[in-house]
């Protein structure tokens, strides 16, 4: 197999990059985008052929990286998420050519972009330690310059700059500190060598470099507690930079953890799975409520996204656990399902950020208070969002249903087993499943009911107007995306099989391969989602034909018409009267308020005359995050404090810090001796 | 079986269904007189309603978009697509490889969630307000409601509801079991807070600040609230029929055969009232839980569930 | 709730709604259109609360207008007709105005009590805009101050011809 298509990839990537940095203005951003095309187009054909053929698609060179030399190895499971990550990057980067006027056209924006795509797209391909690391820290960095490109006007861009650059690079030094135990005891950097090898490391440093690597993986894919930084980067960073961090980068979280977990490892004890569970169980439940309560769009599609990767570690934890118990059949349908929810993911959740980037341009706000109305307005957009709401809230026919219905088969069938731990992960699995899609489902109800139906509650609202067509195209296609795998998911199934296969030994489909109905291989389990979804189409139309014929011929007024709301009869009625997207929240608020304390503060001022004219009263309920304020700013705090006391070692004469650098020598030199 | 039975077995239903639903609104209505002293309005009044209901005008908040429109429509859809592959009248309802129970429930859910989207589209505090707590409702029953398959499927091996309600026919012992008994008891709460019926919501309560689901339709007029009507009726319908058919499974029809068929009917129609003439003599005794205390009733019913799936899981 | 009681209530229930005749000629017109089915949206415009008590008693266990076809409803918008009582007060004209608006059509507007039709006893107030004819178009009128119970189902009945 010809690894031309690595090779594309990567020089249409370097191409793109130095694009985006050198060519004028005028064609700066096409430019990039089209060679970007040109780079992930190359990618999905290397990774299709990789997971037709099962072989791995290898390309090795000590030319371009001085000391350690290329070593790049496409492998079924890597594949699955280079076909992701191209997906949502073509798209992404179609949106952005008419997103570019609004300040994001600049140099180090294009080349950081088509940087940041060609990253992540060769991030799964890389085969030895230094050629994921380098890559790796290209896509931070790129990233990083991507949150950074609104940082001249908005203090909380540059404060979740410094955010995400500080827990990246944590994250960074814990898989490498992961790899390089690995890589040392292996005596070379190449995975393939480190894979044979790290059976013989005793099982405590195996332990340690598996929990070094959850952690920075996780904190990459946004588990909590390592998840701080995400909705303060997905937030700030520009409509499609965040489509494609939270559709794409995320994702290598989980590949990280595949990767260690599985392929370096060899797999593990039942308490890693149990572990990696737990985290999935507390991202899921906390990114679910955090979504549910959020007002900002932006923040809660980021949440979201944390929530949606602890699902994924939910399957991924059960996976392990279940092929740890000898349960293979259910194990590699909770692979599956991980990896289907991860591609679903993916196209939703890129679709819900493109969408909400054309709002927050159409309106210049993200703060759903502010938002109403837009339905009529963008009907385009709109359509959009709730193809991409009703999908994430796992609704037939969209492709979210899919993945949460095999993830749920899967922890149904590995329950016949008498290990308690299962039995208990399980049930808690499933407890945190049920409730998080219904956390879910407030939480995006509210953003499609608050932010585009009803009427406009600001000026900016009802001024706003529809984006540009190329931006209405990049995000349809991933909404026509989520139509399609919600209907096929037959399609990637049969690739994602593949790719679990290698990771686990088996596989899913049923012998009979049928293109309406999936069947679970050797389990009970059968689902048609194609049958569903045209039952809902055909009765749908016959039920509003139904009712215009009836109406039509039974009423003497036929017509529809238009009035003013009810409101009981009140005779003022503003748009402002309606919910705002704080009160939709204050039940799901009020029964998890233990969990998101918010702080509260009512401020009443009086008229000069007397104390007892009130002229007005302010009632304040900030909600931050409730693991940032309690774990990481007395973690700050601390850092803070220790630094100080550190300054007064500074204290500016030239003979102290001889002394230092004497002292220094003279314990290195005891040291080696 | 032949795709032509399929269809008509999938009709039938339907239109069981479909006309069931509002008697059994007019059937809970006159037991609820009945035990107040009262007459009460005769058993096909809800149809009357319906009927005049269509010739009324339609009427539409005037910056409302099409989703306020199609909130009802998909309502009545996801609810007829429901019942035409719920084993509710025969245990082979047509293309039952989709008679997930998993699904069902889902598919319902794609209706509240469309009328919760067009409450919010009236542009009115009360929409938002039923909208709000409709959905704040549904997302904690949810947790009960699918763990309480998992109890139920535990057992089975699968979760396709016809193959659940198949093994509860061929073995009875399955029924009596306590798993069943727990996750059923679970099942029950979550349909009286699906469905909007006491203690979780008064159905025919005047004050708006103490409505659920009423809020989310005090706009529709006409045709629209025609549909609204009846598609909450057919979901009480199916989701009671559900029920009983995991409860008491006897009288389904288990053969093919237009003998059998129609002897199916007719045993869900007869179990379906007992079931709504209960749930309604339990109304008249129980006063509406306020509103902050719904977490815990919810949160009950969530125990049960976890006690049936356990006790599944230990029994096996 | 226990079972004794349901089982009480059961067993020792008496049904105290007496039996009502009907003439035969009090048919409305627009009883056609309703098909035995009307739902009331009542508004109290200015009036005492005499009439509200006989609306309670006329859908209470002894009278039941129910058992006619006849339900009260929360929104105007499910509504057939206004149940308007009392006189119509200066700050009730707005709303009552926008919930007749409310209304879809075909809608019709009964006025209850003899506030309602002219005032009654409140006629000259200061508060008091005028009747409800002065600001509605009124179909039908139940004369009383206040109305018997069984003088409002008469009227409801030939609207809903049951």
């Amino acid at each position: 197999m010809s690894n031309a298509p690595l090779i594309v990839t990567g020089v249409a990537g370097l191409a793109a990059t130095i694009a985006g940095g050198a060519l004028p203005r005028r064609v700066r951003v096409w430019g990039a985008t089209l060679l970007t095309w040109v780079s992930c187009a190359a990618a999905i054909v290397g990774a299709v052929d990789v997971l037709r053929h099962g072989d791995s698609l290898i390309l090795r060179s000590s030319q371009f990286i001085p000391f350690t030399g290329v070593n790049l190895a496409l492998k079924p499971l890597g594949s699955v998420f280079v076909i992701a990550t191209a997906v949502v990057a073509v798209a992404s980067t179609l949106y952005w050519t008419g997103y570019a006027k609004h300040g994001f056209s600049t140099r180090s924006a294009s080349a950081a972009m088509a940087l940041f795509v060609t990253s992540m797209l060769l991030v799964p391909a890389a085969a030895s330690v230094s050629t994921f690391l380098i890559l790796w820290e290209l896509m931070a960095l790129s990233s990083l310059l991507l949150v950074l490109t609104d940082q001249a006007r908005r203090e909380e861009a540059r404060s979740a700059a410094q955010w995400y650059a500080v827990m990246t690079h944590v994250g960074a030094a814990a898989i490498l500190l992961a790899l390089v135990i690995l890589s040392t005891h292996a005596g070379s950097q190449s995975f393939d060598a480190i894979a044979l090898h790290s059976r013989q490391l005793p099982s405590g440093v195996r332990a340690t470099v598996f929990l070094l690597a959850v952690a920075g993986f996780g904190s990459k894919a946004g588990a909590v507690p390592f998840h701080v930084w995400l909705p303060k980067a997905h937030a700030e960073a520009p409509g499609p930079a965040s489509a494609l961090m939270s559709g794409a980068m995320v994702n290598l979280g989980i590949y990280g953890i595949l990767l260690v977990g599985d392929q370096l490892l060899g797999g593990g004890p039942v308490w890693w799975w149990l572990v990696v569970m737990a985290l999935g169980v507390v991202s899921a439940l906390f990114g679910a409520l955090y979504a549910a309560t959020s007002t900002d769009l932006k923040r809660l599609l980021a949440y979201s996204t944390s929530d949606n990767m602890g699902l994924i570690l939910i399957a991924l934890g059960a996976s392990g656990l279940f092929a740890a118990n000898g349960n293979h059949a259910a194990s590699s349908v909770a692979l599956v399902a991980g990896l289907l929810m991860m591609l679903n993911h993916s196209v939703f959740k890129s679709t819900l950020f493109l969408a909400a980037g054309s709002v927050q341009m159409a309106t210049g706000s993200r703060n759903l208070d502010r938002l109403g109305g837009l339905m009529r307005r963008m009907p385009v957009t709109g359509a959009i969002f709730l193809v991409g709401a009703l999908s994430v809230s796992a609704l037939p026919p969209f492709n979210g249903f899919i993945g949460e219905w095999l993830l749920f088969q899967g922890l149904l069938h590995g329950l016949p087993t008498t290990s308690t731990a299962i039995v208990i992960a399980v049930l808690v699995g499933v407890g945190a499943l049920a409730l998080t899609s219904g956390l879910t489902v407030v939480a995006f109800v509210k953003a499609t009911g608050v932010g585009f139906l009803g009427r406009a509650r600001s000026d900016e609202a009802i001024l706003a107007s529809e984006v540009p067509r190329v931006m209405q195209l990049g995000a349809g296609l991933l909404a026509m995306l989520c139509v399609l795998l919600g209907l096929l998911p037959m399609l990637v199934l049969g690739a994602l099989d593949r790719a679990a296969r290698s990771v686990t030994g088996t596989s899913i489909q049923s012998p009979v391969r049928g293109w309406s109905a999936l069947h679970l291989h050797g389990l009970h389990g059968v689902i048609a989602p194609l049958l569903l979804a045209a039952g809902l189409v055909v009765v749908t139309a016959l039920a509003g034909a139904s009712r215009r014929r009836a109406h039509r011929s039974a009423s003497p007024y036929p017509d529809l018409r238009s009035t003013d709301p009810w409101a009981s009869g009140r005779q003022l009625q503003t748009p402002r009267m309606q919910y705002t997207a704080t009160s939709y929240a204050e039940p799901v608020q009020r029964v998890f308020d233990d969990v998101i304390r918010p702080a509260r503060d009512v401020d009443v001022s009086h008229a000069a005359e007397s104390r007892y004219y009130i002229e007005r009263i302010s009632y304040y309920s900030t909600s931050d995050d409730l693991i940032e304020r309690k774990l990481y700013r007395p973690f700050i705090a601390i850092v803070r404090w220790w630094g100080e006391r550190a300054r007064s070692l500074q204290n500016g004469s030239v003979h102290r810090y001889l002394a230092y650098g004497l002292f220094a020598l003279v314990v290195i030199l005891a040291v080696i001796a | 079986m032949s795709v032509f039975a399929a269809i008509v077995v999938g009709l039938v239903q339907i239109v069981v269904v479909l006309v069931g639903g509002p008697l059994l609104l007019g059937v809970m209505r006159k037991v609820r007189s009945v035990l107040e002293g009262r007459r009460g309005a005769s058993i096909v009044q809800p149809l009357r309603d319906l009927r005049k209901l269509v010739t009324k005008q339609r009427l539409r908040p005037n910056e409302a978009s099409w989703v306020f429109a199609f909130g009802p429509v998909i309502l009545v859809s996801t609810a007829v697509v429901v019942a035409g592959l719920a084993p509710l009248v025969t245990t082979r309802p047509p293309f039952s490889v989709s008679s997930d129970f998993f699904a069902l429930v889902f598919v319902l859910l794609l209706g509240s969630v469309f009328l919760a989207l067009s409450a919010l589209d009236t542009g009115t505090p009360f929409g938002g307000m039923g909208s709000s707590r409709a959905m704040t409702v549904g997302a904690l029953a949810e947790p009960a409601l699918l763990v309480a398959i998992l109890a139920m499927a535990i057992p089975a091996h699968t979760s396709n509801l016809a193959t659940l309600v198949r093994a509860g026919l061929a073995h009875p012992e399955l029924i009596a079991s306590p798993a069943r008994i727990l996750a059923l008891g679970s099942f029950l709460i979550v349909i009286l807070a699906e469905s909007g019926r006491l203690p979780v919501d008064n159905p025919s309560t005047h004050l708006e600040l103490t409505m659920i689901h009423e809020a989310m339709v005090l706009e529709y007029a006409g045709p629209d609230l025609a549909l609204t009507t009846l598609g909450e009726s057919m979901r009480l319908v199916l989701l009671l029929g559900m029920l009983v058919n995991l409860v008491a499974p006897w009288g389904i029809a288990n053969q093919a055969g237009p003998l059998w068929f129609a002897l199916g009917c007719a045993v869900l129609v007869a179990k379906v009232t007992v079931a709504g003439t209960a749930i309604a003599v339990f109304e008249v005794f129980t006063a509406k839980l306020r509103l902050f205390r719904l977490p815990e009733l919810l949160a009950g019913g969530f125990v049960l569930a976890l006690l049936g799936a356990v006790t599944a899981v230990v029994t096996r | 709730m226990t079972i004794r009681t349901v089982l009480q209530a059961l067993v020792h229930r008496q049904r105290v709604t007496e039996d009502l005749k009907m003439a035969s000629s009090t048919r409305s017109p627009s009883a056609v259109s309703l098909h035995g089915s009307l739902q009331l949206r009542h508004v109290d415009a200015g009036s005492c609360n005499g009439c509200e008590m006989e609306i309670n008693s006329a859908f209470g266990p002894v009278y039941d207008a129910e058992r006619f076809g006849v339900r009260l409803v929360a929104s105007p918008r499910h509504a057939d007709a206004l149940l308007v009582t009392g006189p119509v007060t200066k700050n009730m004209v707005g709303p009552l105005l926008k919930t007749f608006e409310a209304l879809p059509e075909p809608r019709l507007v009964i006025s209850l009590g003899d506030c309602a039709h002219d005032c009654g006893v409140f006629r000259g107030g200061y508060g008091v805009e005028g009747a409800v004819d002065d600001v509605l178009a009124v179909d039908v009128h139940v004369a009383g101050c206040p109305p018997h119970p069984e003088a409002i189902i008469e009227a409801l009945r030939s609207l809903t011809g049951q």
